[in-house]
């Protein structure tokens, strides 16, 4: 599929090769499938894929912006601080700027400016019209965003939390989902379905959902899933621009992860993995929240003696089999960790996937670590145990690598 | 909070969450506030409050002020509290304890022009031309011929489903003639006479009922699920009323770019009962969309009689529930149905505003090929409607009555519609059907590495196997 800035399959396959050969980087480079957009909206025709941050980048007014924005305090280094809330408010805000078109809709993102602040001041800056608050009914504004969307908007449609899209199913998977393809190609749908899912602090069960897992077999839509403010912003640029319905995963746990991105405009790619850390014993696969729970497991592993690599998967609909496959033809040996449950989730769909394709180069089967098949507790302690702790991560790398 | 307007009108919205965060505010102290700063009209009518620069601590530092209540003396203030400004607008009180009605006394009156002789009842209605009218009346013919020959293919077997607009010619085709090329059409299914106005060619309609390679849907939904980008009329779904919140998403997107048009959207009476058509209606009047209603009352859903469907007076009724303007036409009256819509559409644009129409008609034909009716209706019933309120022959009657239209063209009219849809059912009957490609194209913009490896693993089976797969072609 073509990354939603190139045009055409050739340039894809150029691209996720280049990007592989990118993402052997070391972390603190943190160059992964960084594309960089003109600002005057025409495509640089080369790839910027070498770790020329400096050059070939855009010198117009939104650099210029940026450049304004960062604080005495940041001056010394390149780039500026936010968090991942702020992140996503930038990445939408700079696509709100570059295209009339885009638009948000959802519940109390106007004037409250949104339950996670991400659209916060936004009604201020484009009016109520583009900043749409919207009575209590997922299922009609995710159709009345299909509507807007069939007819040249590109709305974003907020949901509170993922686990009331699930009042939209019929919309998202008969409409959004299908009416590009039952209508011959004739109506697109670029809309961008996003909201803040997973588990949280006691949220209880209803407002702990992982919808990932029900939507990930809806033909005609995508989905990723972002773990930092960089990689944040640039899906939420890249969602937007992409003409396919694209649904984000947000967490609620992240939503104040503090990191320095890029002043500079990038985009990033909406089908392909993040190299976290490289290694060599295990692949250890993940997305969302629990990146950062394996990156907590693979601080005392790496004392224990272990060594592994470490890939954020990003992209939940299609899967980026082709970083993902290069990963398991080098360790061998192959740990899934989610918070999906452990039945029907994106893990379990890893699993068959890589298995079909990867199974000879594998030396002992998959690992999936993931919730278990229930709702989730209220209570703190009960709640921590239905999801995958760093100890339990680090005890399956370890019999694993036995 | 006691808060007096001299009209029940709305507030801006940032104006009430500040006012709320007041608290309560006495009326006598507020009387000051008003005549020192009176509310003003503006010209829709609504109450809109300007304090200097609209500053709540500003409007805040006059509630202490002394009682005054010159601006006030048409509605009594302090003592009598006969009404309260609740959030949502100000409110009578009364000592009665009595219910609202569920039903009204008479049922809401239907608006008709013609009657069914054809003669014109009213004055009020908009005019058509000569041109148009007798134009609407030969496409009213052919939707007919449509219906006719497209179900007894199925019923031979060469197409696999179909469902008609029999007895809904006049709101299929009139609502159509009512609209301009650039309003966005919403359909459920049983309108394909609004795309036959619009352009749409037979040979089209007979592709895609075929699924053949000349199908603009390349073989992908089921008969009479048309969609025409070319004509704006959007994709039909098999699912209920998903169409309506489209309609009122397309609609806001219209009014973002100020265009000068509507949208239409069509429904019937068991589609009003969905959780889309409520939430849709809601936004439509929150949004003030200019998008049109069209509720399309044939009194069954599949073989749910609407006495099992709702207990309201119909639909029109909803309306005001919602906050839309509605009518309730003959649906089976062409040029009420073009007056009204015309008027509609007038109406959403110029005001930015939806509206609903209820057109009450009868579905003459079965729901579907997969429906026999007369299993749950009686027979004579259907006949009397087909017969007496037939859309076609009353407005044929009034044509010749102007002198527009004759027996003769009338046969000469059917006889060539038949000829051109036989033809155009040949023709797509033995045209290709689309290729195993189409199973993957647009399903995202571009095939995404599964589907193209799907494609190849397919290939190989059907290439392996082809005793197996004789239709295939690739």
């Amino acid at each position: 599929m073509a990354a939603t800035i190139l045009h055409g399959v050739g340039a894809t396959t150029a691209l996720s090769s280049i990007n592989y050969n990118n993402s052997r980087r070391s972390l603190p480079e943190r160059k992964r499938t960084s594309l960089v957009i003109q600002c005057d909206g025409s495509l640089s025709s080369g790839l910027n894929i070498s770790n020329n941050r400096g050059a070939k980048l855009s010198t117009n007014a939104v650099a210029q912006t940026k450049q304004e924005n960062v604080t005495a305090s940041t001056t010394s280094k390149p780039g500026h601080e936010l968090l991942l809330f702020e992140a996503l408010r930038e990445g939408l805000e700079e696509e709100m700027e570059r295209d009339p078109h885009v638009c948000v809709m959802g519940e109390d993102v106007g004037h409250y400016g949104g339950s996670y602040k991400v659209t916060k001041g936004l009604a201020d800056k484009y009016g109520d019209l583009r900043v749409l608050d919207t009575p209590i009914a997922e299922n009609s504004f995710t159709g009345m965003g299909i509507g807007a969307a069939m007819t040249g908007l590109r709305p974003i449609v907020e949901g509170m939390n993922m686990g009331f899209l699930l009042l939209a199913f019929n919309q998202i998977s008969n409409n959004c989902g299908m009416l590009h393809y039952t209508s011959g190609g004739q109506f697109k749908i670029p809309i961008v379905i996003r909201g803040p899912g997973g588990v949280g602090r006691q949220l209880g069960a209803e407002h702990s959902q992982r919808l990932e897992s029900y939507f990930q077999s809806i033909p005609g839509i995508q989905m990723v899933a972002c773990s930092t403010p960089y990689n944040a912003k640039g899906l939420m640029k890249a969602a937007i621009r992409s003409d396919n319905p694209v649904i984000l995963f947000e967490h609620v746990l992240l939503y104040n992860l503090k990191e320095r991105i890029p002043d500079e405009e990038y985009v990033l790619s909406l089908e392909e993995a993040e190299m976290v850390r490289p290694g060599k014993h295990v692949t250890v696969l993940t997305y969302s929240r629990m990146r950062y729970h394996v990156m907590q497991a693979a601080k005392t592993l790496v004392n224990k003696g272990y060594d592994p690599e470490v890939i954020d998967i990003r992209s939940l609909k299609p899967f980026d089999l082709h970083t993902i496959g290069n990963s398991v033809k080098k360790t061998h040996h192959v740990l899934i960790v989610e918070e999906c449950m452990r039945t029907g989730g994106i893990g379990a769909s890893l699993t068959a996937s890589i298995n079909e394709h990867f199974h000879d180069y594998l030396d002992a089967p998959i690992v999936c670590l993931s919730s278990q098949d229930v709702p989730t507790p209220y209570a703190g302690a009960l709640e921590e145990w239905t999801v995958v702790q760093p100890a339990q991560i680090v005890a399956a790398v370890e019999q694993l690598c036995q | 909070m006691a808060l007096y307007l001299s009209k029940s009108g709305k507030f801006l919205p940032h104006f009430i969450t500040k006012m709320s965060s007041l608290g309560m505010i006495n009326l006598s102290s507020l009387g000051s506030c008003l005549s020192q700063n009176p509310p003003l009209l503006t010209e829709d009518g609504r109450t809109s409050y300007a304090a200097p620069g609209n500053d709540p601590t500003h409007f805040v530092c006059r509630r202490f002020g002394s009682v005054k209540a010159d601006k006030l003396a048409s509605i009594s203030t302090n003592a009598d509290s006969q009404l309260l400004n609740f959030p949502g607008g100000v409110v009578k009180f009364t000592p009665e304890l009595k219910f609202l009605s569920d039903a009204p006394e008479e049922r809401i009156h239907c608006y008709r022009v013609l009657d069914e002789s054809g003669h014109l009842l009213t004055s009020d209605f908009v005019e058509i031309d000569k041109d148009i009218a007798v134009r609407m009346y030969k496409e009213m013919v052919m939707l007919q011929t449509v219906d006719t020959i497209f179900y007894e293919a199925q019923r031979q077997g060469r197409i696999s489903f179909y469902v008609t607009a029999m007895g809904e010619e006049a709101i299929n085709i009139a609502s159509a003639a009512a609209l301009s090329m650039d309003d966005f059409v919403f359909p459920q299914y049983r309108e394909a006479g609004v795309l036959l106005w619009r352009g749409f060619g037979l040979q089209d309609l007979a592709n895609q009922c075929f699924g053949n390679i000349g199908d603009n849907c390349k073989g992908r939904q089921m008969p009479a699920h048309y969609g025409s980008k070319k004509h704006n009329y959007f994709t039909v779904a098999s699912t209920v009323a998903t169409q309506i919140p489209h309609a009122v998403g397309a609609a806001y997107s219209l009014k973002m770019e100020g265009r000068d048009a509507c949208t239409i959207t069509y429904f019937g009476d068991g589609g009003t009962s969905t959780g889309d058509f409520h939430a849709a209606m809601n936004f439509a009047a929150v949004l003030e969309a200019p998008v049109i209603l069209f509720c399309r009352n044939n009194g069954w859903a599949i073989s749910t009689p609407v006495s099992d469907q709702f207990r309201s007076d119909g639909i029109v009724v909803r309306g005001q529930a919602y906050g839309i303007r509605g009518i309730r036409v003959d649906g089976n009256d062409a040029l009420a149905v073009f007056s009204a819509v015309h008027t509609a559409r007038k109406m959403a644009i110029s005001e930015s505003r939806p509206v609903l129409i209820e057109a009450l008609t009868y579905r003459a034909g079965h729901h579907s090929t997969s429906d026999d009716s007369s299993k749950y209706r009686p027979i004579e019933e259907i006949e009397w409607w087909r017969a007496a309120q037939d859309p076609v022959g009353r407005f044929r009657k009034w044509l010749e009555m102007q002198g527009w239209w004759s027996c003769e063209s009338d046969t000469e009219l059917r006889g060539w519609a038949r000829q051109e849809v036989l033809n155009a059912i040949q023709v797509a009957e033995k045209a290709e059907k689309p290729g195993l490609r189409e199973i993957f194209t647009d399903v995202y913009d571009v095939p995404p590495s599964n589907l193209r490896d799907q494609e190849k693993s397919l290939r190989q089976t059907v290439q392996r196997h082809q005793r197996d797969y004789p239709h295939f072609q690739f």
